[in-house]
């Protein structure tokens, strides 16, 4: 298993983060490793398991289709860092 | 060398729940710019989505409607990307276990039927609204539509003509108004349309390099954005060129599409199984449960139409397109026998006043016992077909009966040759020379007699006691 530094600066520009030049290389010798663990795995011949879609024996959990007003929501709104005319403002998006 | 398109259309269906897709926020179009929202639908840490059980209902009912195999178990999935309408930085959707797969649309083009394949109909959210500012002092973000259901329906690329992609567009949007699962208005944006359009040498097997079509707002506006493409497409061929892979948007002002020009990022949405919702395990049972909700839907109703009413198969197909106007229809069968002439005074008169209005069918101030009691009024000669357009004209507008109208106006047809006789007397006196051309051998010179006389009766005589009566007189 070999994970590169390439590896890791496409995956920073995915979650667009800026890493730092021992950030790169600490992260990428971490998660080498981690992954080459993670491999272990791949010995196992898993063609007979279903993929495991969630970690909980629990299945339909629904509610009801019904507005209910929500009491935080004007708090919630309040958290965005500029507000104007009750719109979230974003750097400009260009279309 | 000929070429031949290959199209496939990606469509979304904004679903008419309520509430929203995870959280209990209303779905209203039109509201003050984030007034429905909460912590679930805006993202915030720590809150716990639970799904509406109307959402995947009525997902299953689009599915059945479409022929779909309905899946034992789902799951939903994240598709991760960043853009400022999306304030979790992940939609949730459906990857590889949709709720509906593996269906079929039936279109009519150039009277011939086809099968377009649905790949799959999944369930996902919708995103907010980006509304950009003039002013380039940043862009504004309303989330109420953020987290609103959407059925997102992939057909195969079975589409070999613009044509039938607007037939394939009209058929869906016909099934998913019989369902009364959604709006379906593109203007609103309740009903969007993506194209995949590739073009190859005719018989060969591989498709050519697609581009992807966005931005269309009406269904004329795909018809036209397909047809550009495939022509620009040609065009690049034969000039020796080659068809990039992109994502072009069509510009309805200037009938072109345009590269979007975004910089090349590779499309990686990291799908994995979503952990704050749990899986979807559907029975035998639950989906007969659900079938039961089906109606009749518009392609057999169609048929039965043509079956039971001896319309024509336009006809038959004019009336059941919408569900509203075809309910119309038989509402009136019920209280008229002369099936051919109901339709042909829904589709000519009361589809003009209706369209001229922008006026859905429900909103007629012509209700259907007020049109069969008109139309009875011509089948018994108390007024001619002529005069009974100015009646329905009066009808639409006032809201009054027939009987009422032809009343005040003295619209009541004349009939009784006794009556007429004098007039047709007068006529003839006064036209001799026209008399004498026709009993001469001009045929044309007794129609002019006979618009004479319904001139001289403001068009209220009978036109074939009028008829007879002439011929009796002169022949």
């Amino acid at each position: 298993m070999a994970f590169t530094r390439q590896d890791v600066d496409y995956i920073a520009k995915l979650a667009r983060i800026t890493l730092s030049d021992d950030e790169q290389k600490n992260f990428t010798r971490q998660l080498d490793s981690i992954l080459e663990y993670v491999n272990k795995l791949n010995e196992l011949d898993t063609d007979s398991v279903e993929p495991t879609a969630h970690i909980l024996p629990v299945q339909n959990v629904f509610r009801e289709d019904e507005v209910k007003p929500c009491a935080d929501s004007k708090l919630a709104v309040e958290q965005s860092p500029e507000l104007r005319d009750g719109l979230f403002i974003v750097p400009p998006v260009i279309e | 060398m000929e070429f031949e398109p290959v199209i496939g259309l990606e469509v979304h269906v904004q679903l008419n729940t309520k509430s929203k897709l995870f959280c209990s926020c209303a779905t209203v179009f039109g509201a003050e710019p984030n007034t429905q929202v909460c912590p679930v639908c805006l993202g915030h840490p720590g809150v716990l989505p639970v799904m509406n059980r109307k959402a995947l209902e009525y997902a299953v009912l689009c599915g059945l409607a479409l022929n779909c195999s309905i899946s034992r178990f789902s799951k939903f999935d994240r598709k991760n990307y960043f853009y400022p309408d999306l304030p979790k930085n992940y939609q949730v959707s459906q990857f590889d276990k949709p709720f509906c797969y593996n269906g079929f649309v039936t279109i009519h083009v150039d009277g011939k039927d086809k099968r377009i394949g649905v790949t799959r109909a999944h369930l996902e959210e919708d995103a907010g609204k980006l509304l950009h500012s003039d002013a380039g002092a940043g862009s504004g973000v309303d989330f109420n539509r953020t987290g609103i259901p959407l059925l997102e329906i992939v057909s195969e690329p079975d589409i070999s003509s613009p044509e039938e992609a607007y037939a394939y567009l009209t058929a869906l949007k016909s099934i998913i108004g019989y369902l009364d699962i959604s709006d379906c208005n593109m203007e609103e944006g309740s009903l969007r349309c993506d194209a995949n359009v590739s073009i190859r040498p005719k018989g060969q097997k591989e498709f050519g390099v697609k581009a992807e079509i966005k931005n269309m707002n009406s269904f004329r506006g795909v018809l036209k954005a397909v047809s550009y493409e495939i022509d620009r497409q040609t065009e690049v061929l034969l000039c020796g060129g080659k068809v990039v892979q992109e994502t072009r948007l069509w510009d309805a002002d200037k009938n072109m599409t345009f590269s979007m020009r975004s910089k090349e990022e590779a499309h990686d949405y990291r799908y994995f199984p979503e952990p704050d919702l749990v899986p979807v395990v559907l029975t035998e049972a639950n989906i007969e449960e659900i079938r039961k909700y089906l109606p009749e839907l518009p392609s057999a109703r169609m048929k039965r139409f043509v079956m039971d009413y001896g319309i024509t198969e336009y006809d038959a197909e004019v009336l059941t397109g919408d569900k509203k106007l075809a309910d119309y229809y038989e509402d009136c069968t019920r209280l008229f026998n002369d099936y051919k002439s109901i339709s042909n005074w829904i589709q000519s008169e009361l589809l003009r006043e209706l369209n001229d209005r922008k006026l859905p069918v429900t909103a007629s101030s012509v209700c259907p016992k007020k049109l069969t009691d008109m139309l009875r009024l011509i089948q018994n000669g108390t007024i001619s077909g002529k005069i009974a357009k100015t009646v329905f004209a009066q009808m639409f507008e006032t809201g009054k009966d027939a009987d009422t109208i032809i009343k005040e106006k003295g619209l009541v047809q004349i009939s009784d040759p006794d009556e007429l006789k004098k007039i047709i007397a007068d006529v003839i006196d006064s036209n001799g020379s026209i008399v004498d051309d026709y009993k001469g051998g001009k045929e044309k010179s007794f129609m002019f007699l006979v618009g004479q006389v319904m001139k001289a009766t403001k068009g209220k005589a009978n036109p074939q006691v009028v008829n007879q009566m002439l011929k009796d007189a002169i022949g």
